[in-house]
């Protein structure tokens, strides 16, 4: 699944397909996406962005005629999903961006998403429309109202096909159950429940109640002084409804059982690496802390991405990840200007791809990085303006880290740090991937002979 | 044989400090970095994480407005008559106190998404 050096024809090479978004020497802050994701079948593509709005993409059909193009994502639906408040009573202002997009599994033949900003969870409905009541009685044509008094004979108004309307409504609103920011949300796999999760409680919802939370876990401390750790992520597991997983700002992992109690403060399982007491600094619990977990589609494994690490968990084994990658371990040497300038704070994101053999995550520059979890082979790619010709074969690219500077490398110094990729999303069963590269959303495929 | 001896001995000492000083950079770019970063400010405390850090980043979005401060400040203006913009400013009790012309627009984003197009 990865480029190789070699040119196996068996490794993936990935092409640009499709960019989304305008250039713009000042970026809109509204403009910036904050979260990606594709559907169950991958047919659709969500991004939010700070502005809070939502823009819903739908792969076209393949062609017959054009076997080499796959289907494109095209703009299906958009809608401003969140409005910025302000709370008077806190003092509070309440932003408007998009913190997370979940769907829903489609059940019918409108689809279903949960989109959330820092206090309020919405489920929105997202339907075709393609005909139209024509033939009232009481209304002409153009919607005027007709006098009752001209009305000589009645008809039947009948359904006439009318151009294809997307419309999105909001279904449900699931407010005032958080006193601090929602980070995560999750559908459960009971299609019945989901969990919004905030710095210090998780809430589980039934999807078609509104107006009662419960509050599965709390690490809100009594004296608030006392505070060491945040939830940073949360995660139901795919198939075992009774599970979830979250992660902490020190590092850990805790897995409960929804069975065992019914508040889950008491973990089942605690996954953490031991530290060495020796390599400890100033920076180490900064950059311990978990920015993102997945779990696998199969279940087994868990996924964390933390500021220069991703690791690949089992479920089973709680005392150390079964695999650790560098993202961007040169980084290291830089954490005291990371610090300074806040990307040390940066929250990335890490997905897998359909079959749990490649995680990829993002980091400076518009790089990302895709690791084999089979071959161990790894890969760094650029969302780029410049290499977005159809079709047009992505060149790994290498970062040197001091020393003599070959051709094609770039050296740290000259990484562009405020061009993050922190959110990314993998097609659930192709090789498609979305970047969002600050304003712009980048769509790679594998390059199809 | 012992000047062999001796020479063995000098270039152990020599790669044993060798080794050392490569330890000292090789064991940490963290702990370097942490030093440069305590040399900036002095007064940094011991405990990064823990709650200083953790009560910012829950305290996001805090923006303090007294509407007592504000509508006291409003009906001063209004006997005043003073055009409203200028002199609610100069009303304003405190330094830091800000009015609802002060704070970000909250009027929603009407303008669409540029991923839209």
């Amino acid at each position: 699944m990865i480029p190789g050096r070699g040119g196996d024809p068996d490794d993936t090479r990935w092409c640009f397909a499709q960019v989304k978004g305008v250039v713009e020497v000042n970026v809109t802050e509204a403009d910036i996406i904050s979260t990606v994701e594709f559907n169950s079948t991958g047919e659709l593509l969500a991004t939010g962005d700070k502005g809070g709005r939502v823009v819903v993409f739908q792969r076209e059909q393949e062609s017959k005629n054009q076997p080499h193009r796959r289907g494109e994502y095209n703009v299906y639906s958009t809608f401003q999903s969140h409005e910025p408040e302000f709370d008077y009573l806190k003092s509070l202002e309440i932003e408007e961006k998009i913190n997370k997009i979940r769907w829903l599994p489609q059940h019918n033949a409108a689809y279903f998403l949960l989109s959330t900003n820092d206090k309020t969870v919405k489920l929105w409905k997202i339907s075709e429309r393609d005909r139209r009541p024509e033939g009232y009685n009481l209304k002409d044509e153009e919607g005027r109202i007709r006098d009752p008094a001209t009305i000589t004979t009645l008809r039947v108004p009948v359904l006439r096909p009318m151009d294809l309307m997307v419309e999105a409504t909001a279904r449900r609103i699931f407010s005032n159950a958080h006193t601090y920011h929602i980070n995560s949300i999750s559908v459960n796999s009971d299609y019945e429940t989901f969990m919004s999760t905030d710095d210090l409680r998780i809430n589980l919802w039934n999807l078609e109640i509104t107006n009662k939370s419960f509050n599965i876990v709390d690490i809100k401390p009594a004296n608030m002084e006392e505070l060491t750790e945040v939830i940073t992520a949360a995660e139901f597991h795919p198939n075992q409804c009774n599970t979830f997983v979250y992660s902490s700002s020190k590092g850990s992992i805790r897995l409960c059982d929804m069975r065992a109690a019914a508040l889950c403060d008491n973990h089942s399982k605690f996954f953490e690496e031991p530290e060495d007491p020796s390599n400890r600094s100033f920076f180490s619990e900064i950059i311990s802390s978990i920015s993102d977990v997945k779990f696998s589609h199969s279940g087994r494994y868990l996924m964390t991405r933390d500021y220069l690490t991703v690791k690949v968990w089992d479920l089973n084994m709680e005392s150390k990840p079964l695999e650790t990658y560098q993202v961007h371990d040169y980084l290291r040497s830089k954490l005291c200007s990371l610090y300074e300038n806040d990307c040390i704070f940066d929250k990335f994101e890490c997905v897998w791809n359909g079959s749990d053999s490649v995680i990829m995550t993002g980091s400076y520059n518009n790089f990302f990085r895709m690791f084999d979890r089979n071959t161990k082979r790894d890969v760094t790619l650029e969302a780029s303006r410049e290499n977005s010709k159809p079709r047009a074969i992505l060149k790994p690219r290498k970062v040197c880290v001091g020393g003599k500077r070959r051709k094609d490398e770039i050296s740290v110094d000259s990484l562009d740090f405020s061009k993050k990729i922190l959110h990314t999303a993998w097609h659930p069963s192709e090789n498609i991937i979305a970047v969002a590269a600050t304003n712009n959303l980048y769509i790679f495929q594998d390059k199809v002979n | 044989m012992s000047e062999e001896i001796e020479e063995t001995k000098t270039s152990e000492e020599a790669t044993g400090e060798e080794q050392r000083e490569m330890e000292d950079k090789v064991i940490s770019p963290e702990k370097a970095e942490e030093a440069k970063l305590k040399k900036r400010y002095p007064n940094l405390g011991a405990k990064p994480g823990g709650s200083d850090l953790l009560r910012k980043r829950l305290q996001k979005g805090q923006k303090y407005f007294d509407s007592g401060d504000y509508n006291m400040a409003k009906a001063k203006v209004k006997n005043k008559q003073l055009p409203a913009a200028t002199a609610e400013k100069t009303e304003i009790t405190g330094d830091h106190i800000p009015t609802p012309q002060d704070l970000p627009q909250r009027k929603p984003s009407l303008v669409a998404s540029k991923l839209a197009v």
